[in-house]
């Protein structure tokens, strides 16, 4: 079995951070991956996206195609949107609440809202506040990352061993944080029960 | 055991394990990592490689020419435009051969993700008559860089592997070989075919039109070359590269018609006969131009016979993907949600607080009095300048291109004529441009943007460091107009009197504005500070 995701966001905003997570964590718990992501000129403010695909057999296409995502994964409400294309019908959007406005045009966020919840399958979560209330700012990318892993198939325990790896260069104390971002944003969705139905 | 890596790094660790001495290269996505996991590797292991970055593609493809002329085997790295700036060096060595294994390794962005087209590179290794590799998945980006070192010492020619964005820059699990030991000097005993003089060039390329047989044959025979034969005829399918991987992916249970697919050129002609004799169609799927089709289809398009990119069965340009190539197989297509009107574009901006933005705040007041068709740019962070907010450059072609096409427009008669260009693109093509300006008098006003870095690329160490005044002043420049300035909010007002007072000289003046790049660590931007308090 296969499981699309497509991660998106802004240029630093810890999207391929997220993507490293999901990268290490398959291979704990071996399973295959193949994950695309873009270097570049991009990187600098401009929007910035991540095909991650994770299965049991193999994997073809670094591309996921169009119609066979699994799951939008944003760091940014209206990066999400930019990928809609490439969503399943059943699939969910996961987003960040909060707006990245770089940008002088950006469209009001009663339309960007209007449309994510018009899929039945969506998820808006404040990240940047769980995280802000842990002391780590930063870490809104593990909150949600901790949301969305219960639509994943990767076990906790490969996921939480990842960010033990990922951040072990950094401190102790940032894989402690980066762990308690990642159970927060876990919590956050457990009670949430209409969704988890 | 597996491990996590980027397609470049798997050609990187590839290139370790097949015991090479030497990687050549100057940064440029999507090529970039490569060199920079070997100079990882090289730290952590103390592994006995040279891999400084070179001052551009042709010094690097030279260097590579003579490591492997000693016996040893070296890769020169880069991306695709810069292969045309080491084109001559690349020619020239297919025609003299190499000793050493030599690799070319050129990674090709085709959608233009991040360059100035997306041409692809196959031609130019087909134009230097040499074999050309072409990995479609991490695991055989590491395999094929070594079976590309044994092909090169087989055929004592250097040979191109060839890379795209999306497998470049795309990570999975490889298995890695055990590392083969390095090659000891070992000078050829007869060198002569090293000296291109017309008497020993014309033998030597008679040799190389000769190899083409074994060229060939070597693909007819290779293990990343496969032929799998169905027994639907209706269709044929070639597919090289990662377009393969596109193919596949519509076929998970197999590929329902006869398939090659093409990693190593020239192309295997057995195996396409074979196709051509058994199916009523072929369809090509291939990353970047038509370059396989164009060899098999039907010049006056009579026979219809091939089909790709060239008939309209798939995009003429830019990137393919699972979707289009679904669409050419004629697999019905799924719907799709509609991005909604609303969603706008978000381009890539200058960091806030980056010295280029205040030189460009300087530039736009000259630009109220020239108007805006007189700035040429050049290719760095800067070429944000481009865009909104600022639109300060007028032009943006090549690495180097600001001076001299700035002297042209002199020469013609604009004045003034302003280039400005980063100070890697300057020690990259930019000296010799603006020694014509001086031999030649050409009145332009050259601005420097030197944040003493390869920023645009990841921050690498820039050749210009603490150069630029001397090199300026070597070539030529006159003291008097050398200028030097500190990009920052606050000499505003000092920085555009200065250039505004050059730009009414009639000769070649240069400001360099200098400020490191914001975005460089803390401790590099302290040792540039030093390495520049001590120059200045
Ligand atoms: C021939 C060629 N090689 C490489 C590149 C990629 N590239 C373009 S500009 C550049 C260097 C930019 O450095 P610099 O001029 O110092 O400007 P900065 O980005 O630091 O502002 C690179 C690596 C290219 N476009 N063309
Ligand atoms: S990376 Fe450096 S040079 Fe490039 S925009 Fe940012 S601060 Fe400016």
């Amino acid at each position: 079995m296969i499981t699309n995701i497509i991660l998106a966001g802004v240029g630093g905003q810890g999207i391929l951070t997220i993507a490293a997570t999901l990268d290490t964590a398959s291979l704990n718990n071996a399973l295959f991956f193949k994950q695309s992501e873009v270097h570049g000129m991009s990187q600098r403010g401009g929007a910035v996206e991540s095909h991650l695909r994770i299965s049991d057999g193999q994997i073809y296409s670094d591309l996921i195609p169009m119609g066979e995502a699994d799951m939008i994964l944003g760091m940014e409400p209206m990066e999400v949107l930019r990928y809609l294309p490439f969503l399943k019908k059943e699939g969910w959007i996961i987003t960040e609440k909060n707006p990245f406005v770089n940008i002088s045009d950006y469209p009001p966020m009663d339309a960007i809202f209007t449309k994510i919840e018009s899929y039945k399958n969506h998820l808006i979560i404040d990240a940047s506040a769980i995280a802000k209330k842990l002391g780590v700012t930063k870490a809104a990318n593990m909150v949600l990352l901790g949301a969305a892993s219960h639509f994943i198939p990767i076990k906790d325990r490969a996921l939480r061993a990842a960010i033990k790896s990922l951040f072990q260069s950094k401190s102790d104390r940032m894989v402690q944080l980066n762990l308690k971002a990642f159970d927060a944003g876990k919590q956050y969705v457990t009670t949430m029960e209409s969704v988890l139905k | 055991m597996r491990n996590i890596v980027l397609g470049n790094e798997a050609v990187a660790q590839g290139a370790i394990d097949a015991g090479i001495s030497g990687v050549y290269a100057y940064p440029g996505t999507p090529s970039t990592e490569i060199t920079e996991y070997i100079q990882r590797k090289k730290d952590e292991k103390y592994l006995d490689i040279h891999a400084n970055w070179s001052a551009n593609e042709k010094t690097a493809m030279e260097a590579a020419l003579g490591m492997s002329y000693s016996g040893k085997r070296a890769m020169a790295v880069m991306k695709h435009v810069g292969l045309n700036v080491a084109m001559d060096a690349f020619m020239n060595m297919a025609i003299a051969g190499v000793n050493g294994g030599l690799v070319v390794v050129v990674a090709d962005d085709p959608s233009m993700h991040s360059s100035q087209n997306e041409q692809d590179s196959r031609y130019l290794a087909n134009f230097a008559r040499i074999p050309i590799v072409e990995p479609s998945n991490q695991q055989e980006a590491y395999d094929m860089i070594r079976h590309a070192f044994n092909l090169s010492e087989q055929l004592q020619l250097p040979v191109l592997l060839r890379l795209v964005t999306r497998l470049s820059h795309s990570r999975s699990l490889v298995t890695f070989n055990k590392p083969r030991k390095q090659k000891k000097i070992n000078f050829l005993e007869d060198i002569k075919r090293f000296q291109l003089i017309p008497a020993r060039a014309k033998p030597q390329y008679d040799k190389l039109i000769k190899k083409q047989k074994r060229i060939r044959t070597f693909s007819e025979e290779s293990p990343f070359n496969k032929l799998v034969i169905s027994k639907d005829t209706s269709l044929g399918i070639i597919a090289s590269g990662i377009a393969y991987n596109y193919l596949m992916e519509n076929f998970q249970e197999g590929c329902r018609y006869s398939c090659l697919k093409v990693s190593q050129y020239l192309l295997p002609r057995k195996q396409i006969k074979y196709l051509f004799d058994h199916c009523e169609k072929i369809l090509v799927l291939e990353e970047g131009y038509p370059f396989i089709e164009e060899q098999l289809a039907d010049f006056f398009e009579e026979d219809h016979k091939v089909i790709g990119r060239l008939t309209g069965h798939l995009n003429r340009t830019g990137e393919l993907n699972p979707s289009m190539v679904a669409k050419a197989l004629g697999i019905k297509k799924k719907k799709t949600n509609k991005i909604p009107d609303f969603v706008t574009g978000r381009p890539p901006q200058l960091c806030d607080g980056c010295g280029h933005r205040d030189t460009f705040n300087a530039l736009d007041e000259i630009r109220k009095i020239i108007g805006d068709k007189q700035i040429f740019g050049d290719i760095g962070c800067y070429a944000l300048g481009a865009l909104a907010p600022h639109h300060t450059i007028s032009t943006l072609i090549d690495m180097g291109a600001s001076i001299t096409m700035a002297k042209g427009a002199a020469d013609a008669g604009v004045h003034p004529a302003i280039a400005i260009i980063g100070d890697s693109t300057f020690t990259h093509s930019g000296m010799t441009g603006l020694l014509d300006c001086i031999n030649d008098k050409s009145p332009i006003t050259l601005i420097i943007s030197d944040n003493s870095a390869v920023a645009m690329t990841g921050g690498q160490n820039s050749a210009a460091l603490a150069k630029l005044k001397n090199i300026c002043l070597g070539l030529g420049v006159d003291p008097e107009h050398l200028k030097m300035i500190e990009p920052l909010p606050k000499n505003h007002e000092e920085n555009v009197a200065i250039i505004q007072k050059e730009l009414d000289y009639k000769g070649v003046s240069v400001i360099i504005a200098q400020r490191a790049c914001v975005r460089l660590p803390g401790e590099r931007k302290k040792m540039i500070k030093e390495i520049l308090a001590a120059q200045n």
